[in-house]
Formats: structure tokens, sequence, C-alpha cells
């Protein structure tokens, strides 16, 4: 909330008046399409694997709507957010501050777009088998590379951080050698396209429910991610593993002392964060990009979003998905195609919802600054009560 | 102080004849036969063996080892590859020039770092305050029409950029990494605002007062003058600062101080060190120093500034710190090794623009290998990271 109101007070200072702050922000909830839900009606929604149509109050049919097609876009941003949110969150639960997401992301991204171009020219699988190897793929890709990092932690002690740091960068630069002009994997697109790797086969696609896959519709690996939350859950608060992993978390010496083997937890927590991030990156490419290209590898900051989703969220499922709900319609809300012009020249826009996250990452961090303030309050009223 | 020739004489000159390696097939030597490089490669790799089995100095002797298995790779493609090529890319003059000038930014950063880091605070809101150094230089540029003022805007930028983190991670005592964290993106979002919102579209003025090269025309034509001649101000600066950055943190009683409050904070305390203070000025003091860097990037290296500019450039200058063990000249040397496989990189398109971009992931990838420890391991100040509460 203060990030928010910071944000305003910036805002406020470059434009000069509280009406066109308060209208920025009008703009950023209409171009996330949040205002789709207030288009309250009686309309009707198809029931999954079945022609019976029973009421609803929103209208599912229109998707066309400029508000429909952005909810879309957040929500399709949703997706893969609360998957890298969930990436940092359970490293965090373990004690480590997992950068990497972004890096995990990619080679998710990379690996799926691998294994459903390359394995049908081996075997003929059918759709669903190859949505489902490619997924598993991507999630592995993204978990040995995060574990790559828990395993220095948990040997030799490399702090994750630099390490995670590492491999993304290592990761962007290999992506970009296997896509660009002339790399090895880079499909000869027409001239002045962005380079990028072959396309998904059609088969390999995940269903889009809601709106033109085209477009940026919204595809079944939404119902993914929501699992996801409560797979995190699920094994955070109900397995043996979770317990080690919280505990470790909480106090690595006294972890170890009750005969906790730290090291393993390390790597686990790790590949497993790996896991979520790797995860996001496939439903990213079956769902709605169906190839990856060199922009997307270069110029992603999904797996730092998360950072911000994990922090602002608490490090719970249902924190997480609300949070990557507010970060996707900011997101959203801010790109250039989706904001008034008139009222934010493009560019602007983009950039607001970076200092935003920035805040709230530097507000959710500092704890001590609550009670510091509140400090501050006793110590004015106490000054002014003996006066 | 003995003389290294005595105790690690020999892992030096390990090292040394794992670069020859690679020399001998290079202009001007330029040996066609592909058994020197393989053979000088070897024996490289064969003393550094020998140093690290039986003096047990890991560190020298792995280095030796690696630079023996790369000079003999480099030496053996070298020979394999078309001599006007080699002709092309290895030019030692330019290449030690753009050595320089791509070190350079990475080397503020970095000794910034070392100051941050050896008071016991982490850094890793470098990348942001390079990038708030870059815009505020190119602003203060245009706004005064002088380079020096514009500089000047930007060191004072990244000075308050310092102050946040230094708040937040001091007296606020929150996580120093999600506080580093927080500052990178305040910093890409702050810059691009401020961008668009001054400059639009037409992206950054045109006519921009830059920082000037210093002509040392006496050095003449040789190789001397190719690599020194003519090299932009900031570089020089960048020179003097690890002289002076070493003499500051390990021959002056502020250096003492700094140190103190990154190995033992409480002991620091106990003998009447105000670690809060010291801590404040290491921090503000990264923050210019970081500005300085992105300065450089933006009104010395070039004349403009980009969204995003600095590129991950803050992140490799951590890398340089970690790998240079928190040492002056060892940083230093680093941020040469990575500037040097930057301009190589650069060069290498003569070959290929693929093989290139590959190469860029090599700096990441010697850093992971070092703080793996496969090469001697890096060990940090004690108390970096750690928050202090005074009692």
């Amino acid at each position: 909330m203060l990030a928010f109101l910071v944000s305003g007070v910036v805002v406020l200072l470059t434009t000069g008046s509280i009406g066109d702050t308060l209208k920025t922000y009008r703009a950023i909830f209409r171009g996330a399409g949040l205002n789709w839900f207030f288009a309250v009606g009686s309309h009707s929604i198809g029931l999954p694997f079945s022609d019976a149509r029973v009421w609803f109050p929103w209208n599912t049919d229109d998707i066309t709507s400029q508000a429909a097609s952005n909810l879309e876009q957040t929500l399709l941003l949703w997706t893969a957010l609360v998957l890298t949110g969930l990436a940092v969150a359970f490293a965090f639960r373990c004690g480590l501050f997992n950068i990497g997401g972004n890096g995990q992301y990619l080679s998710g991204a990379i690996a799926a777009v691998l294994i459903s171009t390359e394995l049908p020219k081996v075997v003929n699988l059918p759709g669903l088998l190859l949505i489902i190897v490619s997924i598993l793929g991507a999630m592995l890709a993204g978990a040995a590379l995060a574990g790559i990092a828990g395993l220095l932690k948990g040997t030799v002690g490399a702090h994750e951080v630099i390490t995670t740091i590492m491999l993304n960068w290592i990761v962007v630069w290999v992506g970009s050698y296997l896509f660009n002009v002339g790399g090895p994997l880079q499909t000869s697109g027409g001239a002045g396209a962005v380079p990028s790797s072959s396309d998904v086969p059609d088969k390999a696609h995940l269903h889009t429910f809601w709106g033109d896959p085209l477009l940026q519709g919204l595809h079944i690996g939404f119902f993914i991610s929501i699992a996801a939350l409560v797979v995190y859950s699920l094994v955070l608060n109900r397995t043996t593993l979770g317990y080690e992993v919280r505990a470790v978390g909480h106090n690595p010496e006294a972890a170890r002392y009750g005969g906790i083997n730290v090291p393993r937890n390390y790597f686990l927590a790790m590949a497993i964060a790996g896991l979520f991030a790797g995860l996001a990156g496939s439903l990213d490419i079956l769902g709605w990009q169906y190839r990856v290209d060199i922009t997307t590898i270069q110029g992603t900051n999904i797996g730092f979003i998360g950072i911000a989703v994990a922090l602002l969220g608490r490090n719970t499922a249902v924190g997480v998905g609300l949070s990557a709900l507010l970060f996707a319609a900011l997101q959203t809300g801010t790109a250039s195609r989706n904001l008034d012009p008139t009222i934010f020249a493009p560019g602007v826009g983009g950039s607001l919802a970076v200092i935003i996250q920035g805040l709230v990452v530097l507000f959710v961090g500092a704890d001590v600054l609550i009670l510091v303030m509140l400090g501050w309050l006793r110590r004015g009223r106490s000054r002014k009560a003996p006066a | 102080m003995a003389i290294p020739w005595g105790s690690r004489g020999l892992g030096f000159a390990a090292i040394a004849i794992g670069v020859c390696a690679a020399l001998v097939a290079l202009p001007p030597v330029g040996t066609r036969s592909p058994a020197l490089p393989i053979a000088i490669g070897l024996l490289a790799i064969a003393l550094g063996l020998a140093f690290w089995l039986v003096r047990g100095e890991r560190r020298i002797g792995g280095y030796a080892i690696a630079a023996g298995i790369v000079g003999l790779l480099i030496g053996y493609f070298a020979t394999r590859s078309s001599t006007t090529k080699l002709d092309t890319v290895v030019v030692w003059g330019t290449l030690f020039a753009a050595m320089l000038r791509y070190a350079t930014p990475l080397a503020f950063a970095a000794l910034g770092g070392l100051f941050s880091e050896r008071s016991g605070v982490v850094n890793i809101g470098l990348e942001g305050m390079m990038l708030m150094g870059a815009f505020f230089a190119v602003w203060g540029s245009d706004v005064t029409g002088s380079w020096v003022l514009g500089v000047l805007i930007a060191l004072a930028a990244g000075a308050l950029t310092g102050l946040l983190h230094a708040v937040f991670s001091i007296s606020l005592r929150s996580d120093q990494i999600v506080g580093g964290t927080a500052i990178n993106f305040l910093a890409l979002g702050i810059t691009s605002y401020l961008f668009f919102k001054l400059y639009g579209s037409q992206g950054s003025p045109s006519e921009l007062s830059t920082i000037p090269d210093v002509h040392l025309s006496f050095l003449g034509h040789g190789f001397i003058g190719d690599v020194f001649g003519k090299l932009n101000l900031m570089i020089w600066v960048a020179i003097a600062l690890v002289f002076v950055t070493w003499i500051v943190v390990f021959k002056t009683p502020i250096g003492l101080r700094i140190r103190a409050c990154g190995e033992h904070p409480r002991a620091a305390d106990t003998v009447g060190i105000d670690v809060y203070a010291v801590r404040y000025g290491a921090v503000i003091l990264s923050g210019i120093l970081a500005g300085a860097g992105g300065a450089f990037l933006s009104i010395g290296f070039g004349n403009s500034f980009t969204e995003n500019m600095t590129a991950g450039r803050g992140f490799i200058a951590l890398a340089a710190l970690i790998f240079g063990g928190w040492r002056p000249f060892g940083t230093a040397a680093a941020c040469l090794l990575f500037g040097f496989s930057s301009a190589l990189g650069v060069n290498l398109q003569a070959y290929s623009t693929s093989i290139s971009t590959l190469f860029t992931a090599l700096p990441y990838l010697l850093t992971l290998v070092a703080v793996a420890g496969v090469i001697g391991r890096t060990i940090p100040p004690a108390a970096d990271g750690i928050p202090y509460k005074k009692q």
C-alpha cells in the first residue's frame, strides 16, 4: 500500500494534479481488464466436457471486447507469475534467495521448445503425451539449473545469490547463441523477423478455453498454476520434506542438530523451486508463445517480478496467488498497448510498474520500518506530553 | 616479505607458460604447427599439477592448470584457422585498449562494491547504482552543458542511491540482498520513467558534452602507443583508483576500521568505532563509485543513454569482486580478464556472430567455477551481509 502511495506521489510530482494521479490508476485498472468484472449481468457459461450451459454473472462469450482481452492477458501473466513467485517462495522457506527464476524459466522454455519440436521427428506421440513429456522435460531443466546452485550451496557453501545470478546470464547467452542469427537452432525465418526457434507443432499447443489462441487467449495452464498453488501449500505444510525445508529455513544449525541433512534440503529446495519456474516457462511456450525468440531470452524479467510476488505474498500459497494477480494486473495495465495514450505517453507506464515493484520489494523487506515509525509516533507524543 | 620467486615463483611461471601456449600460435609469432602449443600447454599443466601436489597451494596451481588448458586450446585452434582472420581478430594494441575500455565501468563498480562489502554490507544494487549514474550523467551533461557537472551529478545520484541502500540495510536492518534487489528495480524504473518523460521518443540529446580522451601522442604508434595513446580520462582515473583503494583499505586507519566492521562489527564497536557511520560511509562511497562507472558508460564510452543500458554490468562487477577475492588488485585483474573477454568476443565476430555470443557467457561461467571452489575457495568478509544491531 505504501508503495502505491509513494508511486502516486511520483506521478503527482510529474503530472502536477491529484486528478491526474487518480486517472492514472484508473487507466491502469482498465488496462488490466479488471473493469470486466463490473459488467455484471445475466449470462451463461458452458460446463466443461458437456454442451450444458449454466447461469454465470459475467459474459464469457465476449472474447473480443477490450476489457475481456485485457483480462485474458492479465490472467495469462498471472499463470506464469504464480509459478515464478512460488519458485522464489519455496527457496525462501528454506532460507535461500532464488534470484535465478529468470534462468530457470528460460531453460524451461527452451527445453519445452526443443522437446515439442524435436521429439515428433523421432517418435510420433499423440498430442497429450507430447505435451506431458515437454512439460516434464521443462520442469527437469529448470530443476537441474537451480539444483546446481543448491548443490554448490550445500557442498562448498557458495552463496546461492551469486550462483543463480551467474546461471541466469549463462542461460541468457547460451540461449542467445542457440537461437540468434546463425545459431544452431535458429529457424531460417523471413528477413527482419526476430530470430527465434522453430514453432511448436499445433498438437502440442495447450487448449485455449477463453479468447483467441492467436491473440493471447487464456489457456488451460491457468488451472495448472492453481493446482501448483495447492501442491505448494500441501508439500510445505503436510509432508516431511516440507517440514525439513522449513526447519532448515528457520535455523540451519538447529536443523542439523536435530538430525536433518541440511545440504540435501538446500539441493531439494532449489530443485523444487526450479521445477516451478521451469513449469512456468513451458506453459508460456505451449500456451501462447509457441516459440522462443531472442527478445524473450534477453528481455524477460518474469523471474525478478517473481521475487516481488513472493515477498509481497509472504511466501504463502494464498499470498502468492493474490500478489501475482496484483503484479499481473499492474504489468498488463501499464503495457503501452493497453494504456490510454492521452493519459500516459507510451513507455512511461511500464517504468512506473517497475518503480512500484521496486518500492514493494524495498518496503516489504524492511519489517523494522514499521517499528521505527511507531517509535517516531511514540517519541513525538511523549515529547508533547510534558509540555 | 620474500620475493615470490622462491615460494610461489614456480606457480606463476607455470601460469605464464600456459599463456605462452596460446601466444606462440598467435601473431606476431604465429607458428603454424599445432605440436608447439600443445607441448607448451601440457608443460604448463604438468607444472601446475606438480605445484599443486607438492606445495599444496591449490589456488595458484589450479590457475596454472587452467591457463595451460585454455592456452593449449586457443593455440591449437589458432593454428587451424586462417592467418588473415587471425590478423583481423588479434591486433594486440586495439585489443588491449578495448580491454581497458570494457574493464573501466566494471572496475569502478567493483571497487565500490569492495568498500561496501569490506564494511559488511552486501551490495547487489551495484547494477542499479550504475544505471542511475549513467542516466544522470547524460541528464546533467545535457542540462548544464558541461561533462564535469554531468559527472558530478552522476556521482550525487549514485551517492543518493547508496544512501537509500544504507538506510534500509543498516538503520532498518532489512535483508541486504532484498534491499539491493529493490534498488535495482527502482533504478531501472526511475531512469526509464525519467528518460521517457524528459526525452520522450527522440532518445538522448544529440549534442552532449562527453568526457574527453587523453591524447598522449609522444607514445608514438607502437604497441604502447596503441594501447595508452588515446584513452578516456575516466580510464586513467580507474587505474589510479585501484591503487588508491589498495592504499586506503590496507594501509590507512580508515581502511582498518572498514575491514574491522566487515569482519567483526561487535569487536569494532567495543574499541569505539562507530559501525553505523563506517558502514554508511562505505555504502555511499560504493554508490558514488558505481555512479562514476555508469557515467563512464553513458558519456565516456559512448554519448547516449538507453533504457537499461548497464545490461548486467553491475552483476559482472560483483562477479569480478568475488573472483578477485575482495582485494583491489585481484578485483582489478578480474575486471581486466572480463574486459579482455568482452573485447575478444567483439573481435571474434570475424569468425561468426554466434560464437562471439557464446563467448559472452564466459565471464559468468568463470565466476561460477571460482565460487564453486574448484580453483581455491573464495572467502568473503566474515560479517558480510549480516545487519549489525547496536547494544
